[in-house]
Protein backbone atom coordinates (compact mmCIF):
# COMPACT_ATOMS: atom_id res chain seq x y z
CA UNK A 1 0.00 0.00 0.00
CA UNK A 2 0.88 3.59 -0.88
CA UNK A 3 1.65 6.17 1.83
CA UNK A 4 -0.98 7.51 0.33
CA UNK A 5 -3.38 4.86 0.74
CA UNK A 6 -2.44 4.64 4.39
CA UNK A 7 -3.40 8.31 4.64
CA UNK A 8 -6.62 7.69 2.91
CA UNK A 9 -7.46 4.53 5.24
CA UNK A 10 -6.65 6.53 8.21
CA UNK A 11 -8.32 9.31 7.11
CA UNK A 12 -11.88 7.30 6.15
CA UNK A 13 -11.31 5.61 9.80
CA UNK A 14 -11.63 8.91 11.36
CA UNK A 15 -14.89 10.11 9.18
CA UNK A 16 -16.51 7.20 10.97
CA UNK A 17 -15.57 7.39 14.34
CA UNK A 18 -16.47 11.27 14.07
CA UNK A 19 -19.90 10.96 12.52
CA UNK A 20 -20.95 7.35 13.80
CA UNK A 21 -22.10 6.25 17.25
CA UNK A 22 -21.70 3.10 18.90
CA UNK A 23 -24.43 0.65 18.69
CA UNK A 24 -25.84 -2.53 20.83
CA UNK A 25 -27.01 -5.83 20.35
CA UNK A 26 -28.43 -6.91 23.78
CA UNK A 27 -29.14 -10.77 22.78
CA UNK A 28 -24.99 -10.86 22.67
CA UNK A 29 -24.54 -9.20 25.58
CA UNK A 30 -23.75 -10.64 28.83
CA UNK A 31 -23.09 -7.79 30.59
CA UNK A 32 -19.64 -8.60 31.83
CA UNK A 33 -18.45 -4.99 32.13
CA UNK A 34 -15.04 -4.66 29.88
CA UNK A 35 -16.77 -1.85 27.72
CA UNK A 36 -17.69 0.20 31.01
CA UNK A 37 -14.27 -0.61 32.35
CA UNK A 38 -12.34 0.41 29.39
CA UNK A 39 -14.16 3.45 28.35
CA UNK A 40 -12.01 6.28 28.58
CA UNK A 41 -14.78 9.11 30.13
CA UNK A 42 -16.79 6.89 32.03
CA UNK A 43 -19.58 6.49 30.17
CA UNK A 44 -21.82 3.10 31.83
CA UNK A 45 -21.85 1.77 27.95
CA UNK A 46 -22.81 -1.49 29.50
CA UNK A 47 -26.39 0.07 30.83
CA UNK A 48 -27.07 0.96 26.91
CA UNK A 49 -26.30 -2.71 25.68
CA UNK A 50 -28.71 -3.65 28.56
CA UNK A 51 -31.48 -1.91 27.25
CA UNK A 52 -30.46 -2.51 23.23
CA UNK A 53 -29.71 1.51 23.24
CA UNK A 54 -27.28 3.21 21.06
CA UNK A 55 -24.53 5.34 22.74
CA UNK A 56 -25.90 8.60 22.81
CA UNK A 57 -24.35 10.65 24.86
CA UNK A 58 -22.94 14.19 24.89
CA UNK A 59 -19.73 13.18 26.24
CA UNK A 60 -18.71 10.16 23.70
CA UNK A 61 -15.70 10.29 21.98
CA UNK A 62 -16.60 7.44 19.73
CA UNK A 63 -12.96 6.08 20.69
CA UNK A 64 -14.17 2.64 19.85
CA UNK A 65 -12.62 1.32 22.82
CA UNK A 66 -16.14 -0.55 23.69
CA UNK A 67 -16.18 -1.84 20.22
CA UNK A 68 -12.49 -3.31 19.99
CA UNK A 69 -12.39 -4.85 23.36
CA UNK A 70 -16.27 -6.43 23.83
CA UNK A 71 -15.65 -10.19 23.54
CA UNK A 72 -19.00 -11.09 21.95
CA UNK A 73 -19.33 -8.27 19.51
CA UNK A 74 -22.12 -6.97 20.96
CA UNK A 75 -20.75 -3.13 20.10
CA UNK A 76 -20.43 -1.76 16.62
CA UNK A 77 -20.09 1.72 14.68
CA UNK A 78 -23.55 3.12 12.93
CA UNK A 79 -23.20 6.24 10.71
CA UNK A 80 -25.30 8.49 12.43
CA UNK A 81 -27.74 10.57 10.06
CA UNK A 82 -28.75 12.94 12.41
CA UNK A 83 -26.75 15.92 10.34
CA UNK A 84 -27.64 14.78 7.02
CA UNK A 85 -27.84 17.49 4.79
CA UNK A 86 -32.14 17.91 4.03
CA UNK A 87 -33.43 15.74 6.43
CA UNK A 88 -35.91 17.31 9.10
CA UNK B 1 -49.75 -9.36 46.21
CA UNK B 2 -46.51 -10.56 47.49
CA UNK B 3 -43.79 -11.42 44.98
CA UNK B 4 -40.71 -13.49 45.94
CA UNK B 5 -38.07 -14.55 43.58
CA UNK B 6 -35.08 -17.67 44.65
CA UNK B 7 -32.18 -16.80 42.97
CA UNK B 8 -30.68 -13.41 42.02
CA UNK B 9 -28.90 -14.54 38.52
CA UNK B 10 -30.00 -12.80 35.32
CA UNK B 11 -33.35 -14.28 35.04
CA UNK B 12 -34.43 -13.02 38.68
CA UNK B 13 -33.41 -9.50 37.71
CA UNK B 14 -35.16 -9.47 34.65
CA UNK B 15 -38.12 -10.78 36.20
CA UNK B 16 -38.20 -8.11 38.57
CA UNK B 17 -37.66 -5.76 35.58
CA UNK B 18 -40.83 -7.39 34.10
CA UNK B 19 -42.88 -7.06 37.50
CA UNK B 20 -42.60 -3.73 37.65
CA UNK B 21 -43.10 -2.56 34.27
CA UNK B 22 -46.93 -3.83 35.42
CA UNK B 23 -47.06 -3.63 39.06
CA UNK B 24 -44.91 -0.64 40.20
CA UNK B 25 -46.28 -1.13 43.68
CA UNK B 26 -46.75 -4.31 45.56
CA UNK B 27 -43.94 -5.87 47.80
CA UNK B 28 -41.30 -8.03 45.51
CA UNK B 29 -38.36 -10.01 47.63
CA UNK B 30 -35.50 -11.30 46.22
CA UNK B 31 -33.49 -14.51 48.28
CA UNK B 32 -30.23 -15.01 47.49
CA UNK B 33 -27.44 -17.42 48.50
CA UNK B 34 -24.78 -15.98 46.41
CA UNK B 35 -23.03 -13.46 48.85
CA UNK B 36 -22.29 -10.91 46.07
CA UNK B 37 -26.12 -10.56 44.50
CA UNK B 38 -26.30 -10.39 41.04
CA UNK B 39 -23.21 -9.55 39.11
CA UNK B 40 -22.18 -11.50 35.68
CA UNK B 41 -21.53 -14.75 35.68
CA UNK B 42 -20.22 -15.42 32.05
CA UNK B 43 -17.85 -11.73 32.95
CA UNK B 44 -15.67 -14.46 35.23
CA UNK B 45 -13.81 -15.94 32.71
CA UNK B 46 -12.60 -12.46 31.96
CA UNK B 47 -12.04 -11.48 35.67
CA UNK B 48 -10.11 -14.83 35.52
CA UNK B 49 -7.90 -13.79 32.51
CA UNK B 50 -7.38 -10.01 34.14
CA UNK B 51 -9.07 -8.05 31.20
CA UNK B 52 -11.30 -7.07 34.30
CA UNK B 53 -11.53 -6.12 38.14
CA UNK B 54 -13.95 -7.94 40.02
CA UNK B 55 -15.75 -4.66 41.22
CA UNK B 56 -16.38 -4.17 36.91
CA UNK B 57 -18.60 -7.18 37.18
CA UNK B 58 -21.16 -5.84 38.85
CA UNK B 59 -23.72 -3.64 36.54
CA UNK B 60 -26.19 -2.12 39.19
CA UNK B 61 -25.77 0.05 41.66
CA UNK B 62 -27.77 0.43 44.93
CA UNK B 63 -29.20 3.12 43.50
CA UNK B 64 -30.56 1.49 40.75
CA UNK B 65 -31.93 -1.20 43.24
CA UNK B 66 -33.41 1.43 44.74
CA UNK B 67 -35.74 2.30 41.72
CA UNK B 68 -36.47 -1.02 40.91
CA UNK B 69 -37.68 -0.89 44.42
CA UNK B 70 -37.13 -4.74 45.96
CA UNK B 71 -35.96 -6.11 49.12
CA UNK B 72 -32.93 -8.21 48.69
CA UNK B 73 -32.58 -11.15 52.02
CA UNK B 74 -28.69 -12.54 51.63
CA UNK B 75 -30.06 -16.42 52.63
CA UNK B 76 -30.40 -19.98 51.74
CA UNK B 77 -34.14 -21.73 51.19
CA UNK B 78 -34.71 -24.62 53.03
CA UNK B 79 -38.38 -25.79 52.32
CA UNK B 80 -41.01 -24.24 50.49
CA UNK B 81 -44.72 -25.04 51.97
CA UNK B 82 -46.43 -24.43 48.78
CA UNK B 83 -49.78 -25.36 51.45
CA UNK B 84 -49.07 -22.36 53.49
CA UNK B 85 -47.65 -20.40 50.58
CA UNK B 86 -44.67 -19.05 52.61
CA UNK B 87 -40.40 -20.00 52.63
CA UNK B 88 -38.23 -21.35 55.67
CA UNK B 89 -34.65 -19.82 55.58
CA UNK B 90 -31.87 -20.92 57.24
CA UNK B 91 -31.52 -17.88 59.45
CA UNK B 92 -35.26 -19.24 61.33
CA UNK B 93 -37.18 -16.77 59.48
CA UNK B 94 -40.02 -17.89 57.23
CA UNK B 95 -41.24 -15.39 54.01
CA UNK B 96 -44.71 -15.65 52.49
CA UNK B 97 -45.49 -15.11 49.11
CA UNK B 98 -48.15 -15.35 46.67
CA UNK B 99 -46.12 -16.02 43.22
CA UNK B 100 -42.88 -17.43 43.12
CA UNK B 101 -40.13 -17.46 41.03
CA UNK B 102 -37.69 -20.08 41.40
CA UNK B 103 -34.50 -19.05 39.42
CA UNK B 104 -31.49 -20.61 41.46
CA UNK B 105 -29.35 -21.87 38.39
CA UNK B 106 -27.21 -24.26 37.77
CA UNK B 107 -23.34 -25.75 39.82
CA UNK B 108 -20.91 -27.76 38.35
CA UNK B 109 -21.16 -31.70 38.23
CA UNK B 110 -19.00 -32.58 41.00
CA UNK B 111 -15.62 -34.79 40.42
CA UNK B 112 -15.98 -38.16 41.34
CA UNK B 113 -12.41 -39.48 41.96
CA UNK B 114 -9.88 -40.42 44.50
CA UNK B 115 -8.67 -37.11 45.98
CA UNK B 116 -11.30 -34.76 44.56
CA UNK B 117 -11.62 -33.10 48.09
CA UNK B 118 -7.87 -32.58 48.39
CA UNK B 119 -6.86 -28.51 48.55
CA UNK B 120 -6.22 -27.05 45.61
CA UNK B 121 -9.11 -29.16 43.46
CA UNK B 122 -11.13 -26.42 41.99
CA UNK B 123 -14.65 -25.15 39.97
CA UNK B 124 -16.07 -22.37 38.34
CA UNK B 125 -19.81 -21.27 39.65
CA UNK B 126 -19.33 -17.97 40.89
CA UNK B 127 -17.34 -14.91 42.27
CA UNK B 128 -15.90 -16.28 45.20
CA UNK B 129 -14.82 -19.97 42.80
CA UNK B 130 -13.07 -17.78 40.98
CA UNK B 131 -11.06 -15.60 43.52
CA UNK B 132 -10.71 -19.14 45.23
CA UNK B 133 -9.11 -20.06 41.89
CA UNK B 134 -6.79 -16.62 41.29
CA UNK B 135 -5.76 -17.06 44.78
CA UNK B 136 -4.54 -20.77 44.12
CA UNK B 137 -3.01 -19.44 40.97
CA UNK B 138 -1.05 -16.62 42.35
CA UNK B 139 0.77 -19.51 44.30
CA UNK B 140 0.91 -22.18 41.83
CA UNK B 141 2.99 -23.27 38.20
CA UNK B 142 1.21 -26.12 36.74
CA UNK B 143 -2.59 -26.52 36.08
CA UNK B 144 -4.65 -29.35 35.21
CA UNK B 145 -7.89 -28.56 33.58
CA UNK B 146 -10.89 -31.69 33.20
CA UNK B 147 -13.69 -31.11 31.47
CA UNK B 148 -15.05 -29.80 27.60
CA UNK B 149 -16.71 -26.93 26.59
CA UNK B 150 -16.32 -23.00 26.89
CA UNK B 151 -16.23 -23.24 30.87
CA UNK B 152 -12.76 -25.54 30.78
CA UNK B 153 -11.19 -23.60 28.09
CA UNK B 154 -12.11 -20.14 30.24
CA UNK B 155 -10.19 -22.33 32.82
CA UNK B 156 -7.35 -22.93 30.79
CA UNK B 157 -6.64 -18.74 29.20
CA UNK B 158 -7.06 -17.73 32.62
CA UNK B 159 -4.23 -19.98 33.88
CA UNK B 160 -1.88 -19.20 30.58
CA UNK B 161 -2.66 -15.37 31.26
CA UNK B 162 -1.40 -16.00 35.18
CA UNK B 163 2.11 -17.24 33.23
CA UNK B 164 1.04 -21.17 34.28
CA UNK B 165 2.00 -23.98 32.71
CA UNK B 166 -1.10 -25.77 31.67
CA UNK B 167 -1.97 -29.36 31.08
CA UNK B 168 -5.67 -29.85 29.47
CA UNK B 169 -7.12 -33.20 29.42
CA UNK B 170 -9.44 -34.68 26.83
CA UNK B 171 -11.16 -37.83 27.43
CA UNK B 172 -11.36 -38.02 23.62
CA UNK B 173 -9.57 -37.58 20.20
CA UNK B 174 -10.59 -33.61 20.03
CA UNK B 175 -12.06 -30.23 21.56
CA UNK B 176 -15.85 -30.17 22.27
CA UNK B 177 -16.35 -32.79 19.52
CA UNK B 178 -20.49 -32.95 19.58
CA UNK B 179 -20.82 -29.18 18.82
CA UNK B 180 -17.59 -28.34 16.88
CA UNK B 181 -16.39 -30.56 13.67
CA UNK B 182 -12.98 -31.53 13.05
CA UNK B 183 -11.33 -28.99 11.72
CA UNK B 184 -12.84 -26.53 14.21
CA UNK B 185 -11.86 -28.17 17.23
CA UNK B 186 -8.21 -28.46 15.57
CA UNK B 187 -8.28 -24.91 15.09
CA UNK B 188 -9.00 -24.57 18.75
CA UNK B 189 -6.26 -27.46 19.85
CA UNK B 190 -3.76 -25.49 17.34
CA UNK B 191 -4.33 -22.10 18.80
CA UNK B 192 -3.90 -23.41 22.61
CA UNK B 193 -0.83 -25.42 21.63
CA UNK B 194 0.91 -21.74 20.13
CA UNK B 195 -0.05 -20.25 24.27
CA UNK B 196 1.77 -22.99 25.12
CA UNK B 197 -1.22 -25.14 26.81
CA UNK B 198 0.27 -29.29 26.76
CA UNK B 199 -3.05 -31.34 25.26
CA UNK B 200 -3.16 -34.77 26.06
CA UNK B 201 -5.73 -36.50 24.22
CA UNK B 202 -7.73 -39.97 25.38
CA UNK B 203 -6.51 -39.08 28.64
CA UNK B 204 -9.10 -40.40 31.51
CA UNK B 205 -8.11 -38.68 35.01
CA UNK B 206 -8.09 -41.33 37.70
CA UNK B 207 -6.60 -39.93 41.13
CA UNK B 208 -5.58 -36.30 42.45
CA UNK B 209 -2.44 -37.24 44.60
CA UNK B 210 -2.33 -35.05 47.39
CA UNK B 211 0.53 -34.12 50.51
CA UNK B 212 -0.38 -32.75 53.13
CA UNK B 213 -3.79 -32.49 51.89
CA UNK B 214 -3.01 -30.30 48.57
CA UNK B 215 -2.81 -31.16 45.73
CA UNK B 216 0.75 -32.64 44.18
CA UNK B 217 0.13 -34.52 41.11
CA UNK B 218 -2.56 -36.14 38.81
CA UNK B 219 -2.69 -39.88 38.02
CA UNK B 220 -4.28 -40.90 33.93
CA UNK B 221 -6.22 -43.89 33.83
CA UNK B 222 -3.13 -44.95 31.71
CA UNK B 223 -0.70 -44.64 34.56
CA UNK B 224 0.84 -41.68 33.71
CA UNK B 225 1.44 -38.92 36.24
CA UNK B 226 1.67 -35.10 36.04
CA UNK B 227 2.64 -33.27 38.71
CA UNK B 228 0.60 -30.06 39.15
CA UNK B 229 -0.34 -27.72 42.11
CA UNK B 230 -4.46 -27.56 41.38
CA UNK B 231 -7.06 -29.25 39.25
CA UNK B 232 -10.06 -27.34 37.87
CA UNK B 233 -12.46 -29.19 36.27
CA UNK B 234 -15.79 -28.34 34.37
CA UNK B 235 -17.08 -31.90 33.21
CA UNK B 236 -20.76 -30.00 33.10
CA UNK B 237 -23.26 -28.90 35.31
CA UNK B 238 -26.35 -29.48 37.02
CA UNK B 239 -29.92 -27.87 37.68
CA UNK B 240 -30.36 -26.62 40.94
CA UNK B 241 -33.55 -28.77 41.53
CA UNK B 242 -33.25 -30.02 45.43
CA UNK B 243 -35.41 -27.55 46.50
CA UNK B 244 -38.01 -27.52 44.05
CA UNK B 245 -37.80 -31.78 44.65
CA UNK B 246 -38.14 -31.97 48.03
CA UNK B 247 -41.38 -29.42 47.87
CA UNK B 248 -42.96 -32.05 45.28
CA UNK B 249 -42.22 -29.83 41.95
CA UNK B 250 -42.33 -31.77 39.14
CA UNK B 251 -38.45 -32.40 38.10
CA UNK B 252 -36.69 -34.24 35.42
CA UNK B 253 -33.14 -32.50 34.50
CA UNK B 254 -34.74 -29.24 35.30
CA UNK B 255 -37.68 -27.84 36.65
CA UNK B 256 -40.29 -28.54 34.28
CA UNK B 257 -42.34 -25.04 33.59
CA UNK B 258 -44.84 -24.79 30.54
CA UNK B 259 -44.43 -22.37 28.12
CA UNK B 260 -45.73 -19.74 30.89
CA UNK B 261 -42.96 -20.64 32.80
CA UNK B 262 -44.82 -22.36 35.07
CA UNK B 263 -44.34 -25.40 37.32
CA UNK B 264 -47.20 -28.19 38.45
CA UNK B 265 -48.09 -25.86 41.11
CA UNK B 266 -49.74 -22.79 39.20
CA UNK B 267 -48.51 -20.05 41.67
CA UNK B 268 -44.99 -21.24 41.41
CA UNK B 269 -42.74 -20.37 38.23
CA UNK B 270 -39.51 -21.38 37.14
CA UNK B 271 -36.52 -19.81 34.65
CA UNK B 272 -32.93 -19.74 34.11
CA UNK B 273 -30.24 -22.84 34.19
CA UNK B 274 -32.78 -24.32 36.35
CA UNK B 275 -35.75 -24.94 34.51
CA UNK B 276 -36.84 -27.24 31.81
CA UNK B 277 -39.23 -25.38 29.26
CA UNK B 278 -41.86 -26.95 27.44
CA UNK B 279 -41.46 -25.77 23.36
CA UNK B 280 -44.68 -25.80 21.66
CA UNK B 281 -43.11 -25.65 18.24
CA UNK B 282 -41.09 -28.86 18.85
CA UNK B 283 -43.07 -30.54 21.90
CA UNK B 284 -39.96 -31.21 23.65
CA UNK B 285 -39.01 -29.50 27.00
CA UNK B 286 -35.47 -28.20 26.28
CA UNK B 287 -32.22 -26.61 29.15
CA UNK B 288 -30.19 -24.33 27.85
CA UNK B 289 -27.54 -22.52 30.40
CA UNK B 290 -27.30 -19.60 28.51
CA UNK B 291 -27.40 -15.54 29.43
CA UNK B 292 -29.97 -14.36 26.67
CA UNK B 293 -32.60 -17.34 27.24
CA UNK B 294 -32.49 -16.94 30.78
CA UNK B 295 -33.11 -13.28 30.72
CA UNK B 296 -35.86 -13.74 28.36
CA UNK B 297 -37.22 -16.47 30.18
CA UNK B 298 -36.86 -14.71 33.77
CA UNK B 299 -38.69 -11.48 31.75
CA UNK B 300 -41.43 -14.11 30.41
CA UNK B 301 -41.84 -15.06 33.44
CA UNK B 302 -42.40 -11.86 35.85
CA UNK B 303 -44.80 -10.64 33.28
CA UNK B 304 -47.05 -13.79 33.90
CA UNK B 305 -46.50 -13.42 37.51
CA UNK B 306 -47.80 -10.21 37.36
CA UNK B 307 -50.86 -10.99 35.00
CA UNK B 308 -49.99 -10.93 32.24
CA UNK B 309 -50.11 -14.03 30.25
CA UNK B 310 -47.23 -14.42 27.73
CA UNK B 311 -46.17 -17.91 26.31
CA UNK B 312 -42.21 -17.98 25.98
CA UNK B 313 -41.14 -18.18 22.56
CA UNK B 314 -37.82 -19.90 22.38
CA UNK B 315 -35.26 -18.64 19.78
CA UNK B 316 -32.63 -21.06 18.52
CA UNK B 317 -30.33 -21.05 20.83
CA UNK B 318 -27.34 -18.68 19.91
CA UNK B 319 -23.92 -17.68 21.77
CA UNK B 320 -20.74 -15.65 21.19
CA UNK B 321 -17.80 -16.36 22.81
CA UNK B 322 -14.18 -17.09 22.72
CA UNK B 323 -12.60 -20.05 22.17
CA UNK B 324 -8.47 -20.10 22.79
CA UNK B 325 -8.56 -16.52 21.79
CA UNK B 326 -11.39 -16.82 18.70
CA UNK B 327 -14.50 -15.25 18.54
CA UNK B 328 -16.67 -18.03 18.15
CA UNK B 329 -20.77 -17.91 17.08
CA UNK B 330 -22.76 -20.69 17.48
CA UNK B 331 -26.42 -20.10 16.32
CA UNK B 332 -29.15 -23.22 16.17
CA UNK B 333 -28.45 -26.89 15.58
CA UNK B 334 -24.54 -27.50 14.60
CA UNK B 335 -24.30 -31.07 15.98
CA UNK B 336 -24.86 -34.08 17.38
CA UNK B 337 -24.11 -37.14 20.18
CA UNK B 338 -22.30 -36.93 23.34
CA UNK B 339 -19.21 -35.67 24.40
CA UNK B 340 -16.80 -37.71 26.69
CA UNK B 341 -15.82 -34.67 28.36
CA UNK B 342 -18.98 -33.66 29.40
CA UNK B 343 -22.15 -34.68 31.53
CA UNK B 344 -24.66 -33.20 30.23
CA UNK B 345 -25.24 -29.93 29.20
CA UNK B 346 -22.22 -26.97 30.51
CA UNK B 347 -22.40 -23.73 31.21
CA UNK B 348 -22.71 -21.45 28.33
CA UNK B 349 -24.77 -24.79 26.25
CA UNK B 350 -27.62 -25.73 25.27
CA UNK B 351 -29.52 -28.59 24.36
CA UNK B 352 -30.41 -28.25 21.10
CA UNK B 353 -27.31 -27.67 19.62
CA UNK B 354 -26.65 -31.10 19.40
CA UNK B 355 -30.56 -31.97 18.13
CA UNK B 356 -29.47 -31.94 14.53
CA UNK B 357 -31.81 -33.74 12.24
CA UNK B 358 -30.99 -34.94 9.26
CA UNK B 359 -28.89 -31.70 7.43
CA UNK B 360 -25.52 -31.26 4.74
CA UNK B 361 -22.84 -28.89 5.56
CA UNK B 362 -21.82 -26.11 3.82
CA UNK B 363 -18.51 -24.85 4.69
CA UNK B 364 -15.85 -22.56 3.78
CA UNK B 365 -12.53 -21.05 5.37
CA UNK B 366 -9.06 -22.32 6.85
CA UNK B 367 -7.54 -21.16 9.99
CA UNK B 368 -8.84 -17.87 11.62
CA UNK B 369 -11.98 -17.28 9.35
CA UNK B 370 -14.23 -20.15 9.18
CA UNK B 371 -18.22 -20.80 8.61
CA UNK B 372 -19.79 -23.76 8.49
CA UNK B 373 -23.59 -24.01 7.73
CA UNK B 374 -26.11 -26.63 8.45
CA UNK B 375 -28.61 -26.56 5.34
CA UNK B 376 -32.13 -28.20 5.98
CA UNK B 377 -35.04 -28.99 3.54
CA UNK B 378 -35.95 -25.54 2.90
CA UNK B 379 -33.99 -23.46 5.77
CA UNK B 380 -30.34 -22.71 7.85
CA UNK B 381 -30.52 -25.26 10.77
CA UNK B 382 -27.99 -23.79 12.27
CA UNK B 383 -24.18 -22.23 11.52
CA UNK B 384 -21.03 -22.31 13.45
CA UNK B 385 -18.95 -18.72 12.59
CA UNK B 386 -15.21 -18.32 13.69
CA UNK B 387 -13.01 -15.20 13.70
CA UNK B 388 -14.37 -12.85 11.00
CA UNK B 389 -17.78 -11.95 12.40
CA UNK B 390 -19.64 -9.69 9.92
CA UNK B 391 -22.06 -12.96 9.06
CA UNK B 392 -22.88 -14.02 12.71
CA UNK B 393 -25.48 -10.90 12.38
CA UNK B 394 -26.77 -12.03 9.11
CA UNK B 395 -27.07 -15.69 9.45
CA UNK B 396 -28.95 -15.48 13.24
CA UNK B 397 -31.36 -13.22 11.24
CA UNK B 398 -31.45 -15.88 8.96
CA UNK B 399 -31.88 -19.00 11.33
CA UNK B 400 -34.64 -17.41 13.86
CA UNK B 401 -36.45 -16.39 11.57
CA UNK B 402 -36.62 -19.71 9.34
CA UNK B 403 -36.05 -17.83 6.32
CA UNK B 404 -36.53 -20.03 3.27
CA UNK B 405 -32.91 -20.12 1.20
CA UNK B 406 -34.43 -22.22 -1.56
CA UNK B 407 -33.19 -19.82 -3.93
CA UNK B 408 -29.52 -20.59 -2.86
CA UNK B 409 -29.86 -23.88 -1.30
CA UNK B 410 -28.08 -25.82 -4.48
CA UNK B 411 -25.77 -22.76 -4.81
CA UNK B 412 -24.36 -23.21 -0.91
CA UNK B 413 -24.36 -27.03 -0.97
CA UNK B 414 -22.19 -26.94 -4.26
CA UNK B 415 -18.77 -28.20 -4.23
CA UNK B 416 -16.46 -25.39 -3.55
CA UNK B 417 -19.34 -22.88 -2.96
CA UNK B 418 -18.15 -19.51 -2.01
CA UNK B 419 -20.72 -19.92 0.95
CA UNK B 420 -19.74 -16.68 2.83
CA UNK B 421 -20.44 -14.57 -0.05
CA UNK B 422 -23.45 -16.21 -0.96
CA UNK B 423 -25.20 -15.62 2.09
CA UNK B 424 -23.73 -12.03 2.26
CA UNK B 425 -25.33 -11.43 -1.11
CA UNK B 426 -28.45 -13.45 -0.11
CA UNK B 427 -28.72 -10.57 2.89
CA UNK B 428 -28.55 -7.81 1.08
CA UNK B 429 -30.82 -8.57 -1.63
CA UNK B 430 -33.42 -8.99 1.49
CA UNK B 431 -32.05 -5.95 3.17
CA UNK B 432 -32.30 -3.91 -0.03
CA UNK B 433 -35.63 -5.56 -1.34
CA UNK B 434 -37.35 -4.47 2.55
Amino acid sequence: MSLFGLFKRDADKHTVLASGHVVSDSARCVQCGICTYNCPIGIDVRAHAWRGDPVIHSQCLTCGECVARCPRGVLRFEKTDLFIKGKS
Amino acid sequence: MKYVIIGSGVAGIAAIEAIRSLDPTNSITMLGDDPHGFYSRPGLAYYLTGELHDKALFPRTADDYRQMNFQFIKGRVLNIHRELCTLELNNNTQVSYDKLLIAVGAQATPLNIPGANLEGVLKLDHLEDAKHILKFARRSKTAVVVGGGITALELVEGFVARGMKVHYLLRGDRYWSNVLDEQESKIIEHRLQEEGVTLHYQAELAEVVGRNNKVNSVRLASGKNLPCNLVAYAIGIQARTDLAKQSGLVIERGILVNEYLQTNDSDIYAAGDVAQVYDPMTGHSVMDSLWAPARQQGYTAGLNMAGQKTAYVKSPPFNVTRLAGLTTTIIGTVGRGKDADMVGIARGDSETWRQLPDAMTAQTGFEVNRLRLLVGEKTLLGAIVMGDQKLSFPLEKIISGNMDISPIRDRLLAPNAKTADIIAKFWSDLVIAN
